[in-house]
């Protein structure tokens, strides 16, 4: 049920165009729906049209993806999918490193009713899956922190309308994944992108974008390239046109593997796709018909005006208690307005699913969202809530009310605040579980005082390839992969999403399930015999390699293979 | 001395319903929700000719995906060999209260007719 209380908080709204959308989209799937169901359509037929609407078929039933548009949600909205939790799938909810929402348990004849309940509070399940642009992501911390230029989301939301349904990229290669930030922190991945798109000031003090593109993840992993230092704010769409439209044309569709982005600029050189961008883009501009007007970008910018803060509030986090003073040191971020604080919630205690969420759980963050922070929250690629605009007098209240829900969690960036995929549980693709992984894993270092001494460590898990997980950008990452039908693990060191992005290496062959947690233990055990003064785990193994890692890593097996 | 014979290849044929997306094991000419309940073949060639007399079935547009996967026998069960199929036999190892290991089955498929009129009709 809606709350009609509810607060709407400064976010994009759909327009008369955008409501005529998604809803003719929405019947139209429930057309291609009934079609398939009553057998006027084969499943060849329907799967590329389900898969772009967000519907897959996985090992239990349909997983339904909906698209959270750069991971800004309404408290609105979070009670919609409560709702359609508690109705339609088994009661809970799994965010995704995409910052969507998937539904694991969901029945084909029930999808038209889910879309347009979705509609109802202005979303869909549009180009959450297919060979299309995906849902593009956002620094969580947007239009709060004191670091950015500008908040990116206007720009993000451009892009969601330039891209939805684009007559020339609807049926792309491969997927295209684009994310947005405006300051040097990253926070959303973005060199791991097939494109990202900065705010940047150039030497004049202009405002405008840096664009980078080829990063990725999955079975060849890249780092993005810098394509333009520089796009004028009116040329960015057709800058990115020209990006889409070389990569279009030019990419391999001949092999699965070789279809993204990356592989094509990692093929002809970063030097050769900037040369065949800049033609295009040189006629796109020539044509005027992509120019970004400023009183359009004026008028999306608008509805994402910061919320009226108010002043003279306390600038100070009130003491209350210890449990709470340790929350406040992991998951509390300085906010741009005096007397308010950025929250983070993790969806992380020790033991719990990374990402998941019940119907009741989401009511309550709901209600959360609408008394302390403006009716808003943010999904971050790391599967945990931000509350972006929180006044530093309300975060003991917060905590107390988090801590009620079991998402007290004081541990975002630390080592139990563990990035998972679905994998083998829920998923078609993967070869391994990857939640069980995390589980074993966040109890093994459940101790709170252990995870501060540990400091900043980020382990990624996916259970195959295709790196939903991200483990290639975890400080330690882990690839589940399939042995002759036994789980295996994989240990990569050394990866990083963050603005010192970094492909992590593969330390050699895998750990048996119930060897995992041993490994990492040991090897996060020499990084704390091993740092010096103030460095995270990535510092210490930047300095001293793979070499004493693995030689630990792998101790118990070569004493078995030393003793026999 | 003779080699012991190897153990023969048992296999199962499933596929998932259209309608819900169920995990169905075939049994007969039909389907049942259990993996106990499946038809086991002892041998390559009926394994084949249940697929084969499956992919025919497509067009009626109940199920989607037969395939074959291994079983062995241990004790009295059939246990799949691979880890994909025993979570898909049970449901996910994460949470013990969903999926046919708690119990939670849809509504029998031998139950289940073709598609009639209302998409959003259970």
């Amino acid at each position: 049920m809606l709350n009609s209380t509810a607060v709407q908080p400064n976010m994009y709204r759909y327009d008369e165009f955008d409501r005529k959308f998604v809803g003719e989209r929405v019947e139209q799937f429930a057309y291609q729906v009934e079609r398939r169901l009553k057998g006027e359509l084969t499943e060849d037929q329907f799967k590329p049209l389900r898969l772009m609407n967000g519907l897959y078929l996985q090992l239990h039933a349909y997983m339904l993806r909906i698209a959270v548009p750069y991971g800004t949600l309404s408290s609105r909205q979070v009670r919609k999918l409560a709702h359609i939790a508690r109705t339609y799938d088994k009661n809970f909810g799994h965010f995704t490193t995409r910052t969507n929402m998937q539904f694991n348990w969901i029945r084909l004849i029930d999808v038209p009713a889910i879309q347009r309940e979705l509609a109802s509070v202005e979303m869909h399940c549009i180009q959450t899956s297919g060979n299309c642009v995906r849902n593009t992501t956002a620094d969580q911390f947007a239009g709060a922190t004191d670091e950015e230029i500008e908040d990116p989301r206007p720009l993000a939301e451009i892009i969601r309308q330039w891209s939805s349904l684009h007559p020339e990229f609807v049926f792309l290669a491969r997927k295209f994944k684009i994310a947005v930030g405006a300051c040097k922190k990253d926070r959303a991945a973005m060199q791991w992108h097939d494109m990202a798109v900065q705010v940047v000031k150039n030497q004049e003090g202009r405002t405008g974008y840096l664009v980078m593109a080829g990063g990725g993840m999955g079975r060849t992993p890249y780092i993005a390239h810098v394509m333009k230092e520089f796009v004028e704010r009116e040329d960015i769409l057709a800058y990115l046109e020209a990006v889409l439209r070389v990569y279009n044309q030019d990419s391999r569709r001949d092999n699965i593997h070789k279809q993204r982005i990356k592989i094509l600029i990692n093929t002809i050189g970063p030097e050769e796709m900037r040369r065949r961008v800049e033609r295009e883009f040189q006629e796109l501009k020539k044509m005027g018909t992509l120019t970004l007007p400023k009183a359009e970008l004026d008028r999306i910018a608008a509805y994402f005006a910061p919320p009226a803060f108010e002043t003279g509030l306390p600038d100070t986090i009130p003491d209350a208690g210890p449990d709470f003073a340790n929350w406040v040191k992991t998951n509390v971020n300085r906010h741009k307005a005096p007397g308010y604080a950025i929250a983070t919630i993790t969806l992380k205690t020790p033991g719990q699913v990374p990402g998941d969420a019940t119907a009741e759980q989401m009511e309550a963050i709901a209600d959360i969202m609408d008394e302390f922070s403006v009716g808003e929250v943010r999904v971050t690629h790391e599967q945990n809530l931000v509350l972006p605009h929180v006044r530093k007098k309300d975060l003991p209240a917060i905590h107390a009310r988090l801590k009620a829900l079991d998402f007290a969690a004081p541990n975002a960036g630390l080592i139990t605040d563990i990035i998972a995929c679905p994998g083998l549980d829920y998923c078609d693709l993967a070869n391994a579980r990857s939640i069980p992984i995390a589980q074993k894993i966040a109890k093994r270092f459940e101790n709170l005082d252990r995870q501060h001494e540990i400091g900043e460590l980020k382990i990624k898990i996916s259970g195959c390839i295709n790196a939903c997980g991200h483990h290639h950008a975890g400080h330690i990452g882990i690839l589940g992969v399939d042995k002759k039908g036994v789980e295996f693990y994989q240990l990569l060191l050394g990866g990083s999403g963050a603005e010192d992005s970094a492909i992590g290496t593969i330390m050699g062959p895998g750990f048996g399930e119930h060897e995992i947690a041993d490994a990492v233990e040991r090897v996060v055990g020499l990084y704390l015999k091993e740092r010096k003064d103030g460095e995270r785990f990535l510092d210490t193994y930047r300095r001293i390699g793979m070499e004493p890692f693995k030689n630990v890593a792998y101790q118990e097996q070569l004493y078995a293979a030393y003793t026999g | 001395m003779t080699a012991a014979m190897p153990a023969p290849t048992l296999q199962v044929l499933t596929a998932n319903r259209l309608r819900d997306g169920a995990v169905l094991y075939r049994k007969g000419e039909g389907w049942v929700l259990t993996l106990a309940e499946a038809d086991i073949y002892a041998d390559k060639a009926s394994a084949d000719a249940a697929l084969a007399t499956a992919t025919a079935e497509l067009v009626r547009n109940l199920f989607v995906a037969p395939y074959l996967f291994e079983v062995r026998r241990q004790d009295d069960r059939v246990v799949p060999v691979k880890e994909r199929e025993i979570i898909r036999a049970a449901g996910p190892t994460t949470y013990l209260y969903t999926g046919k290991q708690a119990g939670q089955f849809p509504p029998d498929p031998a139950l289940e007719g073709p598609f009639q009129t209302s998409v959003t009709d259970a």
